[in-house]
């Protein structure tokens, strides 16, 4: 267990390196973590691994005392009771509407059919996006590179999450609209958070004070 | 041939049945000896009736009976109670006092692992307002919960109208003041902390409100020197004199508790336990529901999650109280 008795889910993917860089600094031994990559549960130092979009789910449950996680996961997962305590700061990245270069067609199928068809990862951020914009929208579910659906006809537009837009350019792609900016985000059980307090609060504290 | 049962309800059998059996004896011996009169209510209700608890739960499972009325499964016992108040109970001198043991109905989301049904048990104390009442639902609760052999377990113990008079007193406009409470009632702290800096308050003002969400511990939080804060502190700490030692030592002042939704208006409670990654049940005082009902008194009550209790018994009992 950590100096902190407490149980962190960390993701893996794009925010790895700086989340295990933040916990270091804070006097966790992320050693063991950054160098085995198969092994998901670390209990010497009370480290979890997982897709980024699972840790809500483990936190919520009281799996994870705590964890570190995107924006854009907490968005698109509103209904899950997590409390969400800092922002870190880092893994910047925008949610973005694009479509293809020149004449935006999405803009083009709301005018002459009433309707655009957004293919997206984030089904629940698009529909509320354009819900709250006015626009009737279809939202087509996908689960891998998004940036395939214009290109092939399957939707006008993209809802995606772009950190520095080089995938969607090389695809031919332009941003149209930005949502949101999605940075890491630290999230609490909200029983932990009550019977925990002291030791997630110095988790807190430290990681504020970087 | 497999005869399935829909998705969030379950049979229980026998060896199960015991253990939830003895729970549910705890809990209503100790209502009963505090003077809560046990009282079961029809499952289903008029449809119209549930609804005039306006901001409570609204109800999830509806069907079309044979006079052609609109029938709904309830989703708590605090409105049909608040209906025998209201009813049965026009005239009969306050305070009064019920308890149950009933099974509640309510919307699950796919793959979540909730429950449609589940049995909840609690009391409700109508007519005793303020403090006193307060105090008396909040120790029937910590006695009841320590009669099932429950040992971690805390109450987290808020108060509703705490921090949007603290708002009112900093002079926070409307609009703001509604996206900030928004922020609170799903404890988003960075969207609360945005919020207040784009206002442009004093520095001490913004401080006092960033810091008020986050804060919760032993009655020493409640400690303050004078002005709104001392004002808006100071429901909680009426309620904390009255409570015996062995409530007090279990209560987790929380000053950052608002409601999602619902019928509370002041004191608000929600017990902890290390077994369990959820609350294991709450309540608070409703003082304007029953006024709806057409019978206007002040109320307090809670219900608990009896699976939940169970399972958090379970989990005492293989020593997960790290938790």
């Amino acid at each position: 267990m950590n100096p902190f008795g407490l149980t962190i889910a960390v993701p893996r993917g794009a925010l790895f390196g700086e989340t295990l860089d933040a916990l270091e600094r804070i006097g966790i031994d992320t050693a063991e973590v950054r160098e085995n990559d198969r092994k998901l549960l670390f209990e010497d130092v009370g480290i979890v691994t997982m897709r980024p979009s699972d840790v809500v789910t483990y936190v919520e449950a009281g799996a994870a005392d705590i964890g570190i996680t995107g924006k854009d996961v907490i968005m698109e997962q509103s209904e899950r009771q997590v409390f969400e305590l800092l922002d870190l700061g880092f893994g910047r990245c925008v949610m973005v509407v694009a479509s293809i270069a020149g004449p935006d067609r999405a803009a083009e199928a709301l005018r002459r059919l009433g309707v655009m068809r957004i293919a997206t990862k984030y089904p629940k951020i698009a529909a509320s996006y354009f819900e709250r914009t006015g626009r009737q929208a279809e939202i087509v579910e996908v689960k891998g590179s998004v940036e395939l659906a214009p290109l092939t006809g399957l939707a006008e537009a993209i809802v995606d999450l772009t950190a520095t837009g080089t995938t969607l350019r090389e695809n031919g792609l332009v941003v149209r609209e930005e949502i949101a900016v999605a940075t890491a985000r630290v999230v609490a059980n909200r029983v932990a958070h009550r019977l925990k307090a002291d030791a997630i609060d110095e988790v807190v504290e430290q990681l504020r004070a970087g | 041939m497999t005869l399935r049962i829909p998705s969030g309800t379950r049979d229980v059998l026998p060896e199960e049945m015991r253990e939830l059996r003895r729970i549910q004896s705890a809990l209503l011996d100790t209502f009963a000896d505090y003077g809560y009169g046990e009282i079961s209510t029809p499952a289903v209700e008029y449809e119209e009736t549930l609804r005039l608890a306006d901001l409570g739960l609204s109800p999830s499972y509806r069907v079309v009976d044979d006079g052609g009325e609109l029938l709904a499964l309830r989703a708590d016992m605090t409105v049909p109670i608040a209906r025998v108040v209201a009813t049965r109970y026009a005239t009969a001198e306050p305070p009064l006092r019920f308890c149950y043991s009933a099974n509640a109905y309510r919307a699950v989301r796919p793959h979540r692992g909730q429950m449609r049904e589940f049995l909840q048990a609690g009391a409700e104390l109508v007519g005793k307002p303020g403090h006193a009442g307060t105090a008396e639902a909040l120790t029937v609760l910590c006695r009841a919960l320590h009669r099932t052999g429950l040992r971690g377990f805390r109450v987290g113990l808020g108060d509703a109208s705490l921090y949007p008079a603290l708002l009112d007193a900093y002079e926070v406009p409307q609009d703001a003041r509604e996206r900030i409470l928004h922020e609170l009632s799903t404890r988003d702290f960075v969207g609360i902390e945005r919020e207040l800096e784009a206002l442009g308050l004093a520095g001490d003002a913004v401080r006092t409100l960033s810091r008020i969400p986050r804060t919760r511990g032993d009655a020493a939080v409640l400690e303050a020197e004078s002005g709104a804060l001392a004002d808006a502190l100071a429901g909680l700490r009426g309620i904390v004199e009255l409570l015996d030692a062995d409530v007090a030592e279990r209560v987790i002042v929380d000053l950052g508790r608002f409601p999602r939704l619902g019928y509370y208006t002041g004191a608000m409670f929600e017990v902890y336990d290390p077994g369990l990654g959820e609350p294991l049940g709450g309540g608070g005082r409703y003082d304007d529901l029953l006024g709806r009902f057409g019978r206007p008194l002040p109320a307090v009550g809670f219900a608990l999650g009896v699976d939940r209790l169970h399972v958090a018994l379970a989990g005492e009992e293989r020593g997960e109280t790290d938790r």
